[in-house]
Order: C-alpha cells, then sequence, then structure tokens
C-alpha cells in the first residue's frame, strides 16, 4: 500500500499516542484505596481489646476538644513562623509557638504541592496521585470518605470561610459558607478581607463546632513578587492578628468544666525561592503546623519543631473529635497531642488507628501478611489484650504501666511500618501497561526510521506492506504467542493490570495491531537488507560526502539533547540546552550566509549554485548587509527574552524583566511596551492578508489592549481614575470573534482554491491567514509581559525567511529541524519549564464567566504550547509556499521530518523513565516531564493531521 | 620544503603550549591567592597576555606575516591603527560568539594573515587555505572554539563545583581546545603532506 509521507507520519504519530497513553495509564499508579466505596461508620470500629472471654467495650474514646478552628493559609512556609522572620512578623503566634500551651511542628507535604491535592490529603489522609494535578483544574466534589462527611454524619456543624475550591470540593457540607475565587492572582487583600470580614460575628457566636478558614492572599503574593517581597511581612502581621483575634476569643469563652478548644494553624503547601509551587524542594514541602490549646502543656523556651507527614493531621483531628478515621488516610497520630490522657485511652488511640490502617493495607497489598507492620500490629493488639485484662483487674503496679508502655512502643513502631509500605504502595508501576505501550512506541519510531529514505525522495511516498504482512504466516503465529502472553501474565501477577482489567475485544485488536505494525517492520527491514550492502554503502558515502556543516551541528544537537534527557539536571534546566542549540544554529547560519556572501569564486563547478539570485528588487548589496544582520539579529533577541522570564530551578529565583514589569510601579512600562509589542505583531503579520483580515486583524489587536486594561493588566492612556477590575469578559469576545473570522476567512480561501480553481497564491494567502487568527489568539491568551516574545518571534520568522531560508536553499528536513529547534526554544522562552507549576491556568478563564471545563483546558493547553504551535503554522505557510516554487514534496517531507523530530525523543523518553523508574528525583523531575512529553506529542499529532490536510489540497488536483 | 614548515611548527607550538603553562604557573609567586577558580580573570589574563607576546614575537621571528612592500612611515602607522582595530573588533566578536579566551587565538590570526578582511573570509571558509600556517590557524581556531562550546555542557549539571560558573568552564574549555589543537595541528597536517596542495594566489 502506498502512501504520501505526511499521512504516513500522521498515522505513526496517532499509534504513538495511543502507545503513550498506554505507558501513561501504567506509570501513574492509581492511589492506595480501600475496596469498600462506603465510609467508615462509628459501628464499624472494632472493639478494645481483652484477653479472656469478658465482654468488651467497643465504645470509641470521647473527643477531647469541644471546638476547633482550622486556620489554613495557602503557601505558609514552616520558616514564616519558626524562622528569623516569624520572629519579626508573626510575634503572637511566634511566643504562642515559644511559651505558650501549644504543639509545633513541621509538617511535610507530598509533591504534588499544589492546593488541590493538598486539600484533598488533609481531608481524606490519603496522597493523591500525581495524575491528580491534571484534573486540579477541574474539582468536583469528593466523594471518598473525609473528615468533613465524618464530621456531618456526627451532627458537627462546619463554618467554612476561603478558597472556593473547598466549596466545590464538599457540596452541602457546610452550615455556612463565603467562597472566594483564586483566579485572581494580582489581587491579595480583597480575598483576605472576605474571609477575615465574618470573624467577628462567628466568633460570638455558640452554634459552630467546626470552622475553617482558608486565607490566599500569601499564596498570590508569592506568585507576583516571591517569598521575599517586601508585601510578605504585612501580610504575615495581618495573619498574626487574625491568630490573636481567633486565640483570644478561643481562650475567653473557655468555660470550666466543658473541653478546651483547639485552634490549628497549618500551611497547604509552602513557596519556592520564586515564589511558585508544585515541585518537592524543601522550601515547597515543608510547611508549619502549630496546635494551640490549653490541653497541651505550657512550653518554656523555644524547642526545634518535629517532623510529621501532613496527611498525620487527618487521623489526629479525627481521634481527637471522637470521629471514625477515614478509609484511606495513610497518616499515623501524631502522639504528643495524646500524651496527656490516660494510658488506656492512648492505647485505645493506637489501637484505632493501627487497625485502620491494617484494614487499608489488606485491601490494597495481596502480600499484607509478610508485612513487618502487620506482624507487629498483631502483636501489639495481643499484648493489648492482657494489658487490659490486667488493667481490668484492678492491677496497678508499676509492672502494668511499663507492660503499658511497652505495647504503646509496639503500637508506634507498627503504625511506623504500616504507614510506610502503603506510602511504598503508591510508588508501585503496572510494569505490563508500561511495557505494552513502550513496544508499541518503539516499534512506531523504528517504523518511522526504516522509511526514511523512502519518506525523504522527491516523491515523497512510502510503500507499507500492510497487506502482505497481514496475510503472513508470522502475524498470526504472533498473534497467538501475545494472547498466551497476556493470559499467562494476567493470571499469574498479582498486581492490577490495566490491561487484564480491558475486555477481550479491545485486547485483541490491540494485540492484533502490535503484531501486523511489528510484520510491517520485518518486511520493511528484510526489504532494505535484501538488494545487498553493495548499494547500501555506495548511497550512504554519497550522501556522507555532501554533509555540511549545518547538518552535521542539526544532526549532533538532535542526539546530543536525546541524550541529556537522562540526566535530572538537564531535564531541570532544559531550556539552557535549547538556548544553547538556537545560539549555534545562529552561529552556523551566519557563517554559511558569510561563505555563501564573500567566497571567492573559483574551484570546482558546484560554487553556480551559489550565485546571487538574479532579478531581485533589493539590490544585492543592501541583501548581503540584511542576510548578514539576520542572525545578529536573532540571537540578539535571544538575549532579550532570555532574561524575560527566568525559569528551570536553579536560577529561577535570580530577578528578571518580568517580575520587574509586573511589579505595580512599572505599570506604564508594562503598558508601553505591550502596546509596542502589538503594534509590531500588527505590521509583521498583516503584510500578506486581505484587506478584510487586516481590518479584522486590527481590531482583534486593540481588542487585546483593551482587554488588558479591563482586567488591569495594563493602562489606557487617557484613563486615569482607577476603574474597577472586571473580568474582560465583554473584551475578550470580542478579540474571540475577530480570531473565528479571520479563520473563517482563511479557511474559505483554502476550500475555494481546492475545489474550484487550484490557485497557489489563494491557497497561500488562505494559509497565512489562519496563521493570522492563530497570532491574534495568542496576543489575547499571552500575559502582557510575555507579548515581547511573541513579537520577537514573527520579527524573526520574518527576518529568516526573507533573508535566509529562500536565499539559502535549505532543503524541507533542515528547515524543519530549524523550526522544530525555535519553536522548543521559544517555549521557555515564554516562561514554560519542565515543572507542572509554570503552566499559566489564568489563560483558561480569559473571556469565560466561570469555569468550563473543555474550552479551559484548550486555551490552557493552547497558550502553554504557544512557541511550537506558532513555529509549525509558520513551517506549514512556509513550506507550502516552497512546494508551488521548487520542490513538489516538501510539505510531505516537512511533515515526516516533524514526527521524526517528536518521536525520537518521546520514545527514548520512555525508555529512559522506564529504566530509571527508582531514581530519587522520579516524581518532582522526570515524570512532570513526561506528562508535557505526552502533551507535546499530542499537539504535535494535530499539527501533522494539519499537514497531511495541506497536503491533501495539493496533492488533489494534480492527480486528477 | 614541507617537512622543514612542520618541524617549525611543532617547535612553535611548543613554546606557546609552555607559554599557557608558565602563565598558569608563574603569577603563583606574584599574585596573593592565586588560583585559577578563585581570581579566574587573572588567570585568563595572564595566559591569554602570555600567549599574545609568544605569539607575536615567534611570527616575527619566522617571519610569516604577509609580504609588505612600501615602507614608509604613514603606512606603517595605518596599519598598526587598522591591526589594533581589526584585534579589538575581532575580540569583541569573539566575545559575542563564544568567551574572551579565544583571543589569544584571534591574536594568532592577526599575525598570519594581517590586517585584510579578505584573507581571513577566505581562511575562515572551508577550503581556503594557502599554506601549512593557515591549515594550522584553522586547526587551532576551530578546536578551541568547540573547545569553548563543549565547556559550557556542564554548567546546567547541579554538581556544585566551582568551576561550573559560566566563564570558567566555557574559558577552560576553550583553553583545553587551544593546547590539543596546537597538538593536533602538525600531527594532521604530517598525516595529510600528501593531500594537501595549497595553491598560490
Amino acid at each position: 500500500m502506498k502512501i504520501r509521507s505526511s499521512v504516513f507520519a500522521s498515522l505513526c504519530l496517532v499509534f504513538e499516542i495511543f502507545g503513550i497513553a498506554l505507558f501513561l495509564r501504567g506509570f501513574f499508579p492509581a492511589p492506595v484505596k480501600s475496596s469498600f466505596s462506603s465510609k467508615t461508620k462509628i459501628s464499624d470500629l472494632p472493639s478494645e481489646p481483652l484477653t479472656g472471654n469478658n465482654p468488651n467495650s467497643s465504645k470509641v474514646p470521647g473527643p477531647l476538644f469541644r471546638r476547633v478552628v482550622i486556620v489554613l493559609i495557602d503557601a505558609l512556609r514552616e520558616d514564616f513562623i519558626y524562622g528569623p522572620r516569624g520572629r519579626q512578623y508573626m510575634p503572637y503566634t511566634r511566643h504562642l509557638v515559644e511559651r505558650g500551651s501549644t504543639l509545633s511542628f513541621v509538617a511535610k507535604a507530598q509533591p504534588p504541592t499544589v492546593t488541590m491535592p493538598r486539600i484533598k490529603a488533609l481531608t481524606t489522609g490519603s496522597i493523591p496521585g500525581f495524575i491528580d494535578v491534571v484534573v486540579n483544574l477541574n474539582s468536583p466534589a469528593l466523594l471518598e470518605d473525609n473528615l468533613l462527611w465524618q464530621a456531618k454524619a456526627a451532627g458537627k456543624k462546619i463554618i467554612f470561610y476561603g478558597d472556593d475550591t473547598w466549596v466545590r470540593l464538599f457540596p452541602k457540607h457546610f452550615m455556612e459558607y463565603d467562597g472566594t475565587t483564586s483566579f485572581f492572582v494580582s489581587d491579595y487583600t480583597e480575598v483576605d478581607n472576605n474571609v477575615t470580614r465574618h470573624l467577628d460575628s462567628t466568633l460570638k457566636r455558640d452554634d459552630w463546632d467546626i470552622l475553617i478558614l482558608h486565607y490566599l492572599g500569601l499564596d498570590h503574593i508569592g506568585h507576583l513578587s516571591g517569598p521575599h517581597s517586601s508585601l510578605i511581612g504585612p501580610k504575615l502581621l495581618e495573619m498574626d492578628d487574625v491568630l490573636k483575634k481567633i486565640h483570644s476569643s478561643l481562650i475567653s469563652r473557655e468555660t470550666e468544666g466543658s473541653l478546651p478548644n483547639l485552634l490549628v494553624l497549618c500551611g497547604d503547601h509552602g513557596m519556592s525561592e520564586t515564589g511558585s509551587h508544585g515541585g518537592s524542594s524543601d522550601p515547597e514541602t515543608n510547611t508549619p503546623l502549630v496546635l494551640i490549646s490549653p490541653a497541651f502543656k505550657r512550653k518554656v523556651g523555644m524547642e526545634k519543631p518535629g517532623t510529621v507527614e501532613q496527611v498525620d493531621l487527618l487521623p489526629t483531628l479525627a481521634l481527637s473529635l471522637g470521629l471514625p478515621i477515614s478509609q484511606n488516610s495513610v497518616g499515623r497520630l501524631i502522639y504528643p497531642v495524646f500524651e496527656e490522657t490516660s494510658l488506656r485511652d492512648q492505647l485505645r488511640f493506637l489501637h484505632l488507628n493501627s487497625y485502620q490502617l491494617s484494614c487499608l493495607l489488606k485491601d490494597s497489598m495481596p502480600t499484607f501478611q509478610k508485612e513487618e507492620g502487620y506482624e507487629q500490629f498483631h502483636m501489639a493488639e495481643k499484648s493489648h489484650g492482657s494489658w487490659m485484662k490486667l488493667y481490668l483487674e484492678g492491677n496497678a503496679s508499676e509492672v502494668l504501666s511499663n507492660m503499658g508502655r511497652k505495647v504503646l512502643r509496639q503500637y508506634l513502631d507498627a503504625l511506623k511500618a504500616m504507614s510506610s509500605a502503603l506510602s511504598r504502595q503508591l510508588g508501585k508501576y503496572d510494569m505490563y501497561s508500561m511495557m505494552a505501550g513502550m513496544i508499541l512506541v518503539l516499534q512506531v519510531l523504528l517504523l518511522l526510521l526504516l522509511a526514511m529514505p523512502e519518506a525523504l525522495s522527491g516523491a515523497g511516498e512510502v510503500d507499507v506492506p500492510v497487506a502482505s504482512a497481514l496475510l503472513s504466516l508470522p502475524f498470526y503465529l504472533l498473534c497467538l504467542l501475545s494472547c498466551s502472553i497476556h493470559v499467562l501474565l494476567c493470571t499469574s501477577s498479582e498486581n492490577t493490570c490495566y490491561l487484564c482489567d480491558l475486555s477481550w475485544g479491545l485486547v485483541i485488536a490491540a494485540i492484533a495491531c502490535s503484531s501486523a505494525l511489528f510484520c510491517v517492520l520485518l518486511t520493511l527491514a528484510a526489504k532494505k537488507l535484501a538488494p545487498g550492502t553493495k548499494l547500501n554503502t555506495k548511497t550512504q558515502g554519497a550522501s556522507e560526502s555532501e554533509f555540511s556543516e549545518l547538518d552535521v551541528l542539526l544532526l549532533m544537537g538532535t542526539v546530543g539533547y536525546v541524550i541529556s534527557l537522562a540526566s535530572s539536571s538537564f531535564i531541570e534546566e532544559e531550556h539552557q540546552t535549547w538556548y544553547f542549540l538556537i545560539n549555534t544554529l545562529c552561529l552556523a547560519i551566519f557563517q554559511d550566509v558569510c561563505r555563501k556572501y564573500f567566497r571567492e569564486k573559483r574551484g570546482p563547478g558546484d560554487d553556480r549554485a551559489y550565485l546571487p539570485p538574479k532579478g531581485t528588487e533589493l539590490g544585492v548589496g543592501s541583501q548581503k548587509w540584511l542576510a548578514l544582520a539576520t542572525p545578529l539579529l536573532t540571537l540578539a533577541c535571544c538575549r532579550l527574552l532570555r532574561s524575560l522570564n527566568q525559569t528551570g530551578i536553579q536560577w529561577a529565583h535570580l530577578p528578571d524583566l518580568s517580575h520587574w514589569l509586573n511589579s505595580w510601579e512599572h505599570k506604564p512600562e508594562l503598558s508601553l511596551l505591550a502596546a509596542a509589542s502589538l503594534v509590531l505583531i500588527f505590521f509583521l503579520v498583516q503584510r500578506r492578508c486581505s484587506l478584510v483580515s487586516k481590518i479584522a486583524l486590527a481590531l482583534g489587536l486593540l481588542g487585546v489592549y483593551s482587554y488588558r486594561a479591563a482586567v488591569g493588566n495594563v493602562l489606557f492612556p487617557w484613563q486615569h481614575s482607577s476603574r474597577d477590575i472586571s473580568k474582560g469578559t465583554v473584551e475578550a469576545r470580542f478579540v474571540y470573534i475577530f480570531v473565528l473570522g479571520i479563520l473563517f476567512t482563511g479557511a474559505k480561501d483554502l476550500l475555494r482554491s481546492q475545489v474550484t480553481t487550484s490557485d497557489s497564491q489563494l491557497k497561500s494567502r488562505g494559509l497565512w491567514e489562519a496563521y493570522c487568527g492563530v497570532v491574534l489568539l495568542c496576543s489575547l491568551l499571552f500575559r502582557p509581559h510575555n507579548l515581547p516574545v511573541l513579537a520577537c518571534s514573527l520579527l524573526i520568522q520574518t527576518a529568516m525567511d526573507q533573508f535566509i531560508w529562500r536565499e539559502l536553499q535549505y532543503d524541507a528536513a533542515q528547515i524543519t529541524i530549524m523550526h522544530y529547534w525555535f519553536g522548543q526554544a521559544f517555549f521557555y522562552f515564554q516562561g514554560n519549564s519542565n515543572n507542572i507549576a509554570t503552566v499559566d491556568i489564568s489563560a483558561g478563564f480569559v473571556g469565560l464567566e466561570s469555569y468550563v471545563e473543555i474550552p479551559a483546558v484548550f486555551l490552557t493547553a493552547f497558550s502553554t504550547y504557544t512557541g511550537p504551535l506558532l513555529w509549525a503554522c509558520h513551517l506549514v505557510c512556509y513550506l507550502s509556499a516552497a512546494q508551488d516554487s521548487r520542490h513538489a514534496a516538501s510539505v510531505g517531507h516537512g511533515c515526516y521530518c516533524f514526527a521524526l523530530l517528536r518521536s525520537i525523543p518521546a520514545v527514548a523518553y520512555i525508555i529512559l523513565i522506564t529504566a530509571l523508574r527508582y531514581h530519587l528525583f522520579i516524581w518532582s523531575v522526570f515524570s512532570p516531564k513526561l506528562l508535557y512529553e505526552a502533551m507535546h506529542t499530542l499537539v504535535t499529532t494535530a499539527v501533522c493531521i494539519f499537514f497531511t490536510a495541506m497536503d491533501q489540497s495539493h496533492a488533489g488536483p494534480s492527480y486528477s | 620544503m614541507r617537512e622543514h614548515e612542520i618541524k617549525g611548527m611543532v617547535s612553535a607550538h611548543t613554546i606557546i603550549a609552555s607559554s599557557i603553562f608558565i602563565a598558569t604557573v608563574m603569577p603563583l609567586f606574584f599574585v596573593e591567592h592565586f588560583s585559577v577558580y578563585g581570581t579566574h580573570l587573572t588567570w585568563l589574563y595572564s595566559v591569554s597576555g602570555s600567549v599574545a607576546v609568544v605569539n607575536i614575537i615567534i611570527f616575527w621571528l619566522l617571519g610569516i606575516s604577509p609580504p609588505t612592500k612600501k615602507h614608509t612611515l604613514g603606512y606603517k602607522v595605518s596599519r598598526a591603527v587598522r591591526s589594533c582595530l581589526y584585534f579589538v573588533l575581532s575580540c569583541l566578536f569573539f566575545h559575542l560568539v563564544v568567551v574572551l579566551t579565544v583571543h589569544p587565538c584571534s591574536i594568532r590570526c592577526l599575525c598570519v594573515l594581517g590586517p585584510n578582511v579578505q584573507t581571513w573570509i577566505r581562511v575562515f571558509s572551508r577550503d581556503g587555505a594557502m599554506s601549512v600556517w593557515d591549515t594550522s590557524l584553522q586547526i587551532t581556531t576551530a578546536s578551541s572554539v568547540i573547545g569553548a562550546w563543549l565547556g559550557a555542557f556542564p554548567i546546567p549539571l547541579d554538581w556544585d563545583r566551582p568551576w561550573q560558573v559560566w566563564p570558567i568552564s566555557c574559558s577552560l574549555g576553550a583553553t583545553f581546545g587551544f593546547l590539543t589543537g596546537l597538538i593536533i595541528a602538525p600531527a594532521w597536517i604530517h598525516w595529510h603532506r600528501k593531500q594537501l596542495t595549497y595553491k598560490s594566489k
């Protein structure tokens, strides 16, 4: 079956997407969950262990606290309280920590340190999987067993003020609530005033049991200007006042005879040195946890706070409120909280916690009996029983208390062992799915590589022997073999596999597909080897001598980049790799240009190709100097853009231009820059559009500016009074209309060129208009400080297009690789990194009144991958223009190269990550990168399908 | 003739290479707290200065500079001025391009080629070499540029070594590249002496 190389490449990428999806399913472990979907009830709780046959009590010890106030401060770092800044800005809290009746800890949050998974961890005690970050955008109601549900079921009244994620997670759980949206990161006073304004009236009332306050202001300040900003101090002082108010109110309402109250101060996650969060560095994971209650012993001085896990708060709170522990909690109670109760109660609490953990262990691990913690738990339970017997007999000797302490230690050990075993369980991979996905992806890559000579030939067609492969004997044998392996693996393996849970039809289809691919591969390989090696070496030798420095650089760069993926530092600092490659590329181009224009014409005849093209409207002289200036201009642009957004890990904390521009006092500069960039964008893009599109583009760009002014990012020159900050929905929708209009005009031109006339000019205009629409959408979604990135990218594209690529006659493959590199570099120029935290979610809310999932996800993905997409669009425009003039199959070649360039790193990365799956940084560095790779492959597939459509429209008339 | 030239080149290169070593070792006796990492700029200046001086002396002694026809004083002065200008320009260029260490290279180029843009461009395009010295120049320049280029590689790694800072690793890379170039150039020319054919102008 003969297919064009663009179709071939798109098909390969589609297969690859399936393979990657399967791999991802196996790689990201499903979270530990007990098999029961119901919630724990009081009646399910085990009775107190007792040897002998007396009926023993199954009563849960009563609550230790009457009321609980939880103050959660978003992005509260541990050193904001325990460090020197705590002494300065949180004097009251610090005094309590040092001298009051408090317990203070450093609570370690598990990565991903993003708000929603952290709230889930705090309320369910489970560790949400990494994949939860991806669905962080959308937070539906939490169905798992959780503290709030238990409290509500026990008849406790809960009040909540703060981040409305809680309201969405726990609908109908609160007696009273007021949610605040966290979309407007630039607002850090209003969000907190919204919470504090309810405080006075609520604290006076007596009708509630649990009060939860979630303050967002600190996190917003962190995102805006980092942890060392001057705004942090006043914010911490404000929080300190809030705590003082709550604490004094709680103390004043403390009555003799009733239970004491508890005030919990905690953070959901910390913030890194840049003020972002999401990763697993210490400043991001270490949060303070301060428990304040008259029930605790008074401190005499500052002690070093102990370390606990964030999930440990849940069993502690549940037990001290007399509630059952949530089923999926992997935490263990914080022992010092219970130190003041009687030994019998202490043992009972420990027993309840270990029983819950052992149940979870039983459900989530097939080999739970072999676990050390499980055995320890049974030992402890037994000795607990005999202790109880002695205790009930009225024995009060030293022996009893010694034995009690021994039981206690046994329980604590068991808890520790079980908790760590459960956490380890989270790191188990579904190897079968991973392997299957990897094999599929590898086959696709080999197929792409084997087809290279044909795909890049002048005809641009690939002969894929599908029919012969499907009818061959090895195909059926392979199918049978794979089926038997599948049955064998599924029956023998103890872990749950995704593939084994699939229905048989799907599995057989997948196996047939994979086997067919393998057979096609074999056939192709045999064909390549069949004509004998003589011809092979000859062609290879010939092609080798034609390699220029540029080719060597392009090849070396690609290979080097793939190798660099094995190192976690190079992944963290991947932007450096691309900046480096881009700089080198510019130098190589500069050398090529020099050689073209300055070379003395003598020697062999191949020099004729270097003669300057005749009939250019510009003089050869000015052409020459412009061509020489272009790489230098590119280098200068790259240098400027580099300092716009510091990204990565190591140097991310360094001050950059975007911070400077975004600070409040530099608003006029930012406005000027944004306006200048928009004007530049207009002049660079409009030159090849029709008149209607030009007007639409101009109006659209004006709309972009007024949208930013409405949102409050930039200033309107004639408007001096400070206007209310709105969501700018009207302005944004106005721009969307123009985007759609321009895209529609482009599509109409493309269709007309395809159906009625094979007019190449019409087609290239249509393509350019589509490109125009994409640019307009980008400029709407980019934050104003990033608009120069867009302008520079267009500038580089225009200059390179005019003076370099057309003049130096690079072939489609070289052009594609250059576009790909530039696309990657611009991905990082716009401030992205291989860390989930840098994804700009705010783009998903442009022009929307509230969160709507599909457009929000689409817009966020689009704005994240703007760089690669923009360069890919330009590539299509460029190649289809070149196709008409010189090479018949250049679009096909471009598409094939694009697919290959994406497949090589993706496949290499999948293999690497399988090998490195027990690496220390697997969750913090490698797995976010895997998500990025998968997403990038998806985007590339979309681009390649667009390529194929363009190729189709060209090939159509030529065949007829 | 060719053999003779190669021998001369080997000795010249040895002298240059040893001057680098001396420039690294000597300041230990004169400058307090001298170390390659700590006082990197000092080291860099001493190395490039010594290499420059040695280069000028050697090429003046060997007389490889392009033949001059007129010897009027005005011509000489303008030549000197132009040389300086080109030197500054080329340093600037190399600084922009890679790092400042490459300027031992550029002074070498200046010695061999003289102030003539056309010659520079000729030598640095692929097959424009017209003498053994041109070839050696090509090789050393290329190897120092590649050395500096490779030197930038380990910067992002998180080993926390003192040399992983921007100019240090690059200039060390360039120095090692230059040294390798000095060694490779005579060897390569010796090996390929049959294939090398130079056209006269």
